[in-house]
């Protein structure tokens, strides 16, 4: 029955996804983006869909609209199976996408062009567009004289031209200023809450929690390897919302324990050697970021909020959460409730000097799977040199198209632990001499 | 300065293919086709009588300059046709671009004489020598513009790309507001190149002349040869002021103001570079007729096509829409696929029993030729860095060097080899007898300055820090060259040779066989073999040395060539 309900929308929702998947390729190199995904949004909805890079968030946009067709599932707008572009929603990009060769003007009328819309009437409209994102006196402006955050505003005013009922907007503010992107941030609202768009919902993909829970009624965290559904947190906070507040403290505070999860069990984080099916993806960070991070906790007594790190830090969740996975698997830190806490080892790791830190890391790094499996296969080689595409064949089958990014980590960290190098000009990979006579 | 004087190669393909095999039938399939049709041509034929009145000059220089024309819109539209086809179908894809990697590294002038036999064969004379001028000149202009808007279409940012999708842009808007402006700017300069480049192959088509067959053509080219003949040093300075003289027009008339027009579909968001400019373009945006003409006239018209095209094409399918279609071959596409190579294996077939007429002894001629016009082209790759290393390195590096000797040699650099040929030969040929060494020069003048260039740009690339750093260090002299220039060269240097290298080749039909005052003068090499061989009328001996000389120059792309740019790539890159 309830199975019969999903299938027949009572018409409530403005947008239904069923179990919707996408990967790309096909065989032993098939790449999931996004598995099983569920969602409705409701008319005068803001919805923001988050998380890490890499979890499929920009894809499942992009299947949304139909510029990218679904591999299994399916998508209903209003109750209509989603087949193509749908005409009924448009996206704000994160590199604004306008056209560098016309005019803040043109860029605009363009997209009333493409509908058919006579000249004239698309000249005015245009103008009152503009005029409403403020954008008034940089009409006949090239994309290239404006700053970012006007740029964006030209890629709003573009997108509100063919009245969207359903706006998407794929990390509008990532590439903008701190200052521009908190202006933009408001005036979007604005425009929203005051119903002067005739915009019925809005679906903003993010991996800024701040903004998610600033902005939206709803924030959809989504966890990657592949792409799913995490949790679906409603924001019931009054606008204009506080950042200093504590609700909105706390409520960040859970996002982020829900983004970040909780560390592992050993066996779980490490995985099992490539070929097995089981290997465990190494994250991608370098040594270097990964000892400034253990030396921050340490700074902060061995324990700090993670929200607060990207804070302090002034780094996007993206850049932090790869290195604090490489905390994980190395046995520095746990992490639980959206705190990141210093294990001994992690410790210790802070407080060593470069020569026992490179120790430690020499018996840390060879417990991944990943890793050993590299290092024990050069060794039985006879010259200790193998090729690397021999490397990257294998982890081909585990890791497809990322087989290359786990390579070059591996080779990062090995190469700081004293393991084995890259030698650039026979794209082979070595046993380090001192290593191996030990 | 900072770019690259190439053409757009496209070196970065596997080594061979079974696209390569397709393509080797299919030119020998050409060439054997070209053969069977050249039998029947005619055994002599007369060439136009060339006036030296400075007042035929004008004519003769619209001619050239007409032919040059109609050869260029016939290489955009092919441009843009072939280009498109492959960037949007991945089937098509798998032979379309191994093929013009083979077209751009074939020395086009050695189809000359097989394209002017067989088409003298089937066209009355006249006309036949006409187009094919226009041909070779198509042949020589097409493949590095379509390389350059194929790979232009191939790197639309995937983002601008979703914005025409999501709103819904039909492909005459999708091609008008996206992919024509972003490929205008890498096609315009490869344009210039191949309009410049355009020139060698004009001249070579209008003075070309193989025993009794004359296939001149009315022109600068066959102005400058005729006074070459008759000695008349007032007229080759006339011939020769002429052609400058249109070439500097054209490049300021044309090709400098579509240039800066050009400059707004720059990418790159930020204004760095310095703009080009153009006093004409100047000129031509502040004038009123220009003005309302452009208001009242062009844009209502865009207006309207634009409408009726949209209406033409209709709003795209999402397949369409996606980055690049993946379109699988359909049964009717692999029948008609089938039966087009069973021809062409048959051609190939028919072509093996006429090279097999060929005596033995002719085979050793061949080889001999293949190794002597290697040897010619590889002094004459050597004498051109050896020269252009100093003074480019001395150019890219000295201002005031650079404001007295850039200007005095784009203008002799802009001079089409093939040009001063007959001019060079009056000079050398008394002095040595025979054309053996000149034709050295002759290559060489053609190709020194695609080296050139590319080590000034080369140079002025060189980060300012780096010479910093290289200075307090106290690197000086041959440590100097030999940690900071040299390896900062070397891929403008391997893009330059590559170049060069291939002009060598081409020079070599016209270099090495030449009729000169009534008297034929032919050095040892495959140039003068095919030139030869036209002129006989031996057709077995043109087909097996005309492909010895593309065998042999393809090899040396997909080899040598290859592998030393992917050095380049690979580790002398400075981003």
């Amino acid at each position: 029955m309830a199975t019969l309900m999903t299938q027949t929308t009572n018409g409530n929702s403005l947008l239904e996804l069923q179990q919707v998947t996408r990967y790309y390729g096909k065989g032993a190199k098939r790449f999931m983006a996004v598995r099983g995904v569920d969602l409705r949004i409701q008319p005068g909805e803001f919805v923001c869909l988050l998380g890490p890079s890499g979890c499929g968030k920009s894809t499942l946009l992009r299947v949304i609209t139909g510029l990218n067709p679904t591999s299994e599932g399916q998508i209903l707008y209003k109750g209509q199976l989603v087949t193509g572009v749908n005409p009924h929603a448009t996206i704000v990009f994160q590199t604004f996408a306008l056209y560098p060769w016309l005019t803040v003007q043109q860029n605009v009328e363009v997209a009333l062009k493409a509908r058919g819309v006579p000249e004239a009437e698309r000249r005015k409209k245009a103008d009152q567009l503009l005029d409403k994102v403020g954008l008034d006196g940089f009409e006949g402006a090239y994309p290239r004289e404006l700053s970012g955050g006007m740029r964006q505003k030209c890629g709003f005013a573009r997108a509100m031209a063919v009245e969207p009922e359903l706006l998407c907007l794929d990390e509008p503010f990532s590439a903008l200023d701190v200052l521009s992107a908190e202006a933009l941030r408001g005036e979007l609202l604005e425009l929203w809450l005051s119903k002067s768009i005739p915009t019925q919902a809005i679906l903003m993909v993010t991996h800024n929690i701040e903004e998610a829970v600033l902005l939206a009624d709803r924030v959809v965290v989504m966890g990657k390897d592949p792409g799913h559904v995490i949790a679906d947190v409603p924001v019931t906070l009054h606008h204009p919302r506080q950042r200093k507040d504590t609700a909105f403290q706390a409520l960040v505070d859970k996002v982020y324990a829900l983004v970040a999860g909780r560390t592992a069990p050993e066996a779980v984080t490490l995985g099992a050697a490539p070929g097995s099916g089981q290997a465990a993806k190494l994250p991608a960070a370098t040594i270097n970021r990964l000892a400034g991070l253990v030396e921050k906790v340490n700074e902060e007594g061995g324990q700090h909020a993670l929200y607060r790190l990207t804070e302090d830090l002034r780094l996007e969740l993206d850049d932090v959460l790869p290195i604090v996975e490489a905390a994980e698997v190395m046995g520095f830190a746990t992490v639980d409730q959206g705190d990141i806490k210093l294990t001994g080892l992690g410790q210790a790791f802070a407080d060593a000097s470069i020569i026992a830190r490179k120790e430690i890391l020499a018996g840390r790094v060879l417990r991944l799977p990943t890793i050993r499996w590299i290092y024990e296969t050069l060794q039985k080689d006879d010259n200790q040199r193998i090729a690397e595409d021999y490397f990257i064949d294998q982890l081909q089958n585990d890791f497809g198209e990322y087989a290359r990014d786990q390579l070059d980590t591996a080779v990062d960290w090995a190469r700081y632990a004293e393991l084995f190098a890259y030698d650039e000009r026979s794209g082979e990979l070595f046993l380090d001499e001192d290593e191996s006579a030990k | 300065m900072r770019r690259r004087f190439e053409r757009a190669f496209n070196l970065s393909l596997p080594a061979f293919g079974i696209g390569d095999v397709v393509i080797a039938l299919l030119l020998i399939a050409l060439l054997y086709l070209g053969t069977r049709l050249a039998i029947n041509a005619p055994q002599s034929v007369t060439g136009p009588d060339i006036s030296l009145a400075p007042t035929a000059l004008p004519w003769y220089a619209f001619l050239s300059t007409g032919r040059m024309a109609i050869a260029y819109l016939l290489s955009l539209l092919f441009t843009l046709v072939y280009g498109y086809a492959a960037a949007r179908n991945r089937t098509a894809r798998l032979f379309m671009l191994p093929l013009l990697d083979v077209l751009q590294s074939v020395p086009i002038l050695s189809f000359l004489p097989i394209v002017l036999l067989s088409l003298t064969a089937i066209l009355p004379q006249r006309f036949a020598t006409e187009l094919a001028a226009v041909i070779l000149i198509v042949t020589s202009q097409a493949w590095n513009m379509t390389y350059s808007f194929y790979q232009s279409m191939t790197t639309i940012p995937t983002e601008l790309r979703e914005a025409s999708s999501i709103f819904r842009f039909n492909p005459w808007l999708r091609f008008k507001t996206l992919e024509l402006p972003f490929a205008a700017i890498g096609l315009i300069w490869n344009s210039m190149m191949s309009w410049a480049g355009g020139w060698f192959f004009l001249m070579a088509s209008e003075i070309f002349t193989v025993g009794d067959r004359d296939f001149r053509l009315p022109g600068l080219g066959s102005y400058l040869q005729t006074a070459a003949n008759q000695n008349n040093i007032p007229a080759i300075l006339m011939g020769l002021g002429t052609l400058i003289v249109v070439i500097v027009l054209l490049d300021q008339l044309v090709w400098r103001p579509i240039l800066v027009y050009a400059d707004k579909y720059k990418v790159e968001m930020a204004s760095g570079e310095t703009a080009p400019e153009s006093w004409f373009y100047d000129l031509l945006s502040h004038s009123v007729v220009a003005q309302t003409f452009s208001r009242r006239v062009w844009q209502p018209l865009t207006e309207k096509i634009d409408r009726a095209l949209g209406r033409l094409f209709k709003a795209s399918t999402p397949e369409q829409t996606g980055v690049i279609a993946e379109g699988r071959p359909s049964i009717a596409g692999i029948v008609i696929g089938l039966v087009l190579l069973a021809g062409l294996a048959y051609a190939a077939l028919q072509a093996l029993s006429l090279l097999i007429t060929l005596p033995l002894s002719d085979y050793g001629r061949i080889l001999q030729g293949v190794l002597a016009t290697l040897l010619r082209v590889v002094i004459s790759l050597a004498i051109a860095v050896m020269w252009t290393i100093p003074v480019g390195v001395l150019i890219g590096s000295n201002r005031r060097a650079a404001d007295v000797l850039q200007p005095i040699i784009q203008v002799v650099a802009s001079i089409p080899a093939t040009a001063l040929f007959p001019v060079i030969v009056l000079a050398l040929i008394s002095v040595t007898g025979s054309l053996n060494v000149p034709a050295i020069i002759l290559m060489l003048l053609g190709t020194q300055w695609y080296v050139l260039f590319n080590v000034i740009a080369g140079t002025s690339a060189i980060p300012q820090d780096l010479r910093y750093t290289t200075a307090l260090l106290q690197v000086k002299g041959w440590a100097r060259w030999r940690t900071l220039i040299l390896p900062a060269l070397f891929p403008y240097l391997i893009t330059g040779m590559i170049t060069a290298g291939g002009g060598a080749w081409n020079a070599s039909i016209v270099a090495e066989y030449i009729k000169f005052g009534g008297e034929t003068y032919a050095a040892t090499g495959v140039g003068a073999l095919i030139a030869e061989a036209t002129a006989r009328g031996n057709f077995p001996l043109l087909l097996a040395s005309t492909l010895a000389l593309i065998l042999t120059v393809v090899t040396i792309n997909r080899t040598l060539w290859r592998r030393l740019y992917k050095i380049a790539e690979d580790r002398f890159k400075m981003e």
